[in-house]
């Protein structure tokens, strides 16, 4: 029997890490990561979870660490947010590139200046582009979920891809929440020990991580390509393989609700989608014909989904906890970008908001609803709004 | 304790035959990949080597050209240590047995951008062998100064000219620093003085957890010698005492050589390019420190 136990986000992900049977962690702690390693090294510490656990100076030798480890075999899982994420970058390029199916737990966190330490997407989303398979959660049980799937979709040989299971700082990592925790042996059928070629040993010696010449690097990086457009496959399989064994199915890239007859729809990631969908379902109840497109992956990106999504609304809202300074949320430039490709005509509109932990509310998202079932942008031709902005803005 | 390991010395006459490190495209005369090679003669196939990105990787790892035999890996610059503790713990966990650990990295990649995981390294304890090869100076970017470049050196961000006279600062004191973790066992040594290196390597291929060795390694593409001398050049650093032979052990430091008296720094300067430039006043000043540093040495150690 599963059981369920009222444990916060953090807590979810160290109980999936356990879980998973990782052999190596290494960790730098970084708020709101903190309670995730904290328990771990308590599971370390009771013999719960058999693995070693190295206390690392920093979080760029935390990524170091599990690539050395990666490297002869070892599943091995990391956890970070922010600054911490940052710092890392080096080593997120160098284990895409190597190949090396390390599993991160990122607290999504707004990044300094000023420093916060509350909730945003600008810290994983500034990195989308480093290689790593991205995966935003709702709620508690699908971080934990995730955390089991990401070590399965990652290792998969067609994929060996580093994964990053993100979840909101605070709103997830620290809120408290009724969780099921699977039974160990289903989760050993489920994921099986990480089985590659591709690591040192005494039978076969490599020298990896090599260096190589411009007649080399391009392909080199189009199977890196290839391997993300694997894991595609891999991901849905995987959740189906999941749905079977615990009865929870997330859908594959995104998840649509209530999509079907709506005039409008907005685009969420992470732990917003939970507010968005009450909303949903209250303006449902007055007639109003609004839906909601969960983003699960960044990368790969479920761009195809997308296009089908958008084929079927009038207006498309898109929430971004992040900015790209200068231009538009990150979620919106590629959203934007799939529509583009399919001569999409679709209403658009970028919302920002909720940086550095600010609630997003009830209210703030009937609004968006309520601009985008007009059919007009409220300023023509202004595609993207700050909300809840407390400056006055010229009119 | 583990310095009481009774260990074959390895002499020229015992030595295996056996090569991992060839075919990689160092330049002619290279001290840092004889220490590389040696070192691996002694540690031997079961030895998974971590090398940061610098000479040793740049040289050793063109694809598909690779120079290692044994097991290798380029690890990012600031995390040499890092990577071969994970290596280490992934070993560890998975259960294999009978093999050694080993990092490679230069002066740069130890002493500046790679020394805080090294610090992680020693303080965790991980049973890994460090190995500097120092050649004072960051070469495979083309010579620019290092926190163990000496004082006077000429190199391409210390050009020596009216105004300066090469680098105005004085060598990092790597080894002491090392020795401060506590750590079980490090050493300095030179490819000069081969058999005391890999004696030294042996000592901490047999110690269990993290052991340290600085090893004087010349380039003669950044020092400015002829390629035949580097192995000459490396000994005559010791024997002017511009660099020494030393152990730390059991929190005790040991002196392995304390000339009577000093072969001349100065000549030793003057064989060099990257010292050619040095005046009476700047040699004077060398001269200074190494004496001030053995009377420091002879002081504690001995």
């Amino acid at each position: 029997m599963e059981q369920n136990i009222f444990i916060s986000g953090d807590e979810a992900v160290a109980h999936g890490v356990r879980l998973s049977r990782p052999n190596v962690i290494a960790a730098y702690p970084i708020t709101p990561q903190t309670i995730t390693v904290e328990r771990l090294s308590d599971m370390v510490e009771c013999g719960d979870l058999k693995a070693e656990y190295m206390h690392v100076e920093s979080e760029h030798s935390a990524i170091c660490a599990t690539m050395g480890a990666s490297a002869v075999g070892a599943r091995t899982f990391t956890a970070s947010s922010s600054q911490g994420l940052l710092y890392m970058t080096e080593g997120l390029h160098y284990c895409s590139g190597g190949r090396y199916p390390v599993v991160m737990m990122n607290a999504n966190r707004s990044v300094a200046l000023p420093w916060s330490i509350y909730g945003d997407h600008r810290d994983s989303l500034s990195l989308l582009d480093c290689g790593w398979i991205q995966v935003y959660v709702e709620d508690a049980q699908e971080a934990l979920d995730m955390t089991i799937q990401a070590f399965k979709i990652a290792e998969h040989k067609d994929v060996l891809t580093p994964m990053m299971v993100n979840l909101d700082g605070f709103i997830l990592t620290h809120t408290y929440e009724m969780v099921s925790i699977p039974e160990q042996d289903k989760v050993d059928a489920f994921l099986p020990p990480f089985q590659t070629e591709n690591k040192m040993c005494f039978e076969n010696p490599k020298n990896m991580a090599f260096s190589s010449q411009p007649d080399d690097n391009t392909e080199f990086k189009y199977q890196q390509n290839e391997a993300m457009f694997n894991a595609v496959k891999v991901l849905k399989q995987t959740n189906k393989e999941f749905a079977q064994s615990f009865g929870r199915d997330y859908g594959d890239m995104v998840e649509e609700y209530r999509c079907d007859d709506a005039d409008a729809i907005l685009v969420t990631l992470g732990s917003v989608t939970g507010t968005v969908r009450v909303v949903v379902d209250k303006m449902r109840a007055e007639g109003k014909k609004v839906g909601l497109l969960k983003i699960r992956y960044m990368r790969p990106f479920p761009e195809k989904e997308i296009i089908a999504t958008a084929k079927k609304v009038k207006a498309i809202g898109v929430i971004d906890k992040d900015i790209s300074f200068g231009y538009e949320g990150t979620v919106f430039t590629n959203v934007n970008s799939a529509l583009a490709k399919a001569n999409s005509t679709v209403l658009k509109k970028n919302y920002i908001g909720g940086l550095g932990g600010r609630d997003i509310t009830k209210n703030e998202i009937e609004n968006m609803f309520n601009e985008l079932l007009t059919g007009k942008l409220k300023k023509d031709g202004e595609h993207v709004e700050f909300f809840n902005l407390k400056v006055a803005i010229d009119e | 304790m583990s310095n009481m390991l009774d260990i074959k010395k390895i002499t020229p006459k015992n030595i295996t035959d056996k090569e991992l490190f060839y075919g990689h495209k160092a330049c002619a005369g290279c001290g840092g990949s004889l220490a590389v090679r040696l070192a691996l003669k002694v540690l031997g196939e079961r030895t998974y080597a971590a090398l940061p990105a610098g000479c040793m990787s740049a040289v050793g790892f063109i694809y598909p050209q690779m120079a290692f035999k044994n097991n290798a890996i380029i690890t990012p610059f600031p995390g040499v240590a890092s990577m071969a503790s994970g290596i280490e713990a992934g070993a560890k966990a998975l259960g294999i047995e009978d093999y050694k650990t080993v990092a490679f990295a230069g002066d740069g990649g130890t002493a500046d951008i790679g020394f805080q995981a090294l610090s992680g390294m020693i303080d965790r304890d991980d049973n890994v062998l460090y190995i500097c090869y120092d050649n004072e100076a960051y070469m495979n970017t083309g010579i620019q100064k290092s926190g163990l470049t000496p004082f006077g050196t000429k190199t391409t961000t210390t050009p020596a000219g009216k105004n300066l006279p090469g680098s105005i600062t004085h060598k990092k004191n790597l080894f002491e620093i090392i020795a401060a973790h506590d750590i079980k066992y490090a050493a300095t040594a030179s490819i000069g003085y081969p058999q005391d290196f890999i004696n030294k390597v042996n000592k901490a291929k047999h110690i269990k957890g993290a052991t340290f060795i600085h090893v004087y390694a010349s380039c003669p593409t950044g020092w400015g010698t002829p390629t035949h001398t580097s192995v000459e050049i490396a000994k005559e650093a010791v024997d002017c005492g511009l660099f020494y032979l030393a152990e730390y052990e059991n929190g005790e430091f040991k002196l392995n050589k304390n000339p009577k008296e000093f072969a001349s720094a100065a000549e030793y300067l003057k064989k060099q390019g990257r010292f050619k430039h040095m005046t009476e006043e700047n040699i004077n000043e060398v001269v200074a420190q190494r004496d001030m540093k053995w009377e420091r040495m002879r002081r504690k150690w001995l």
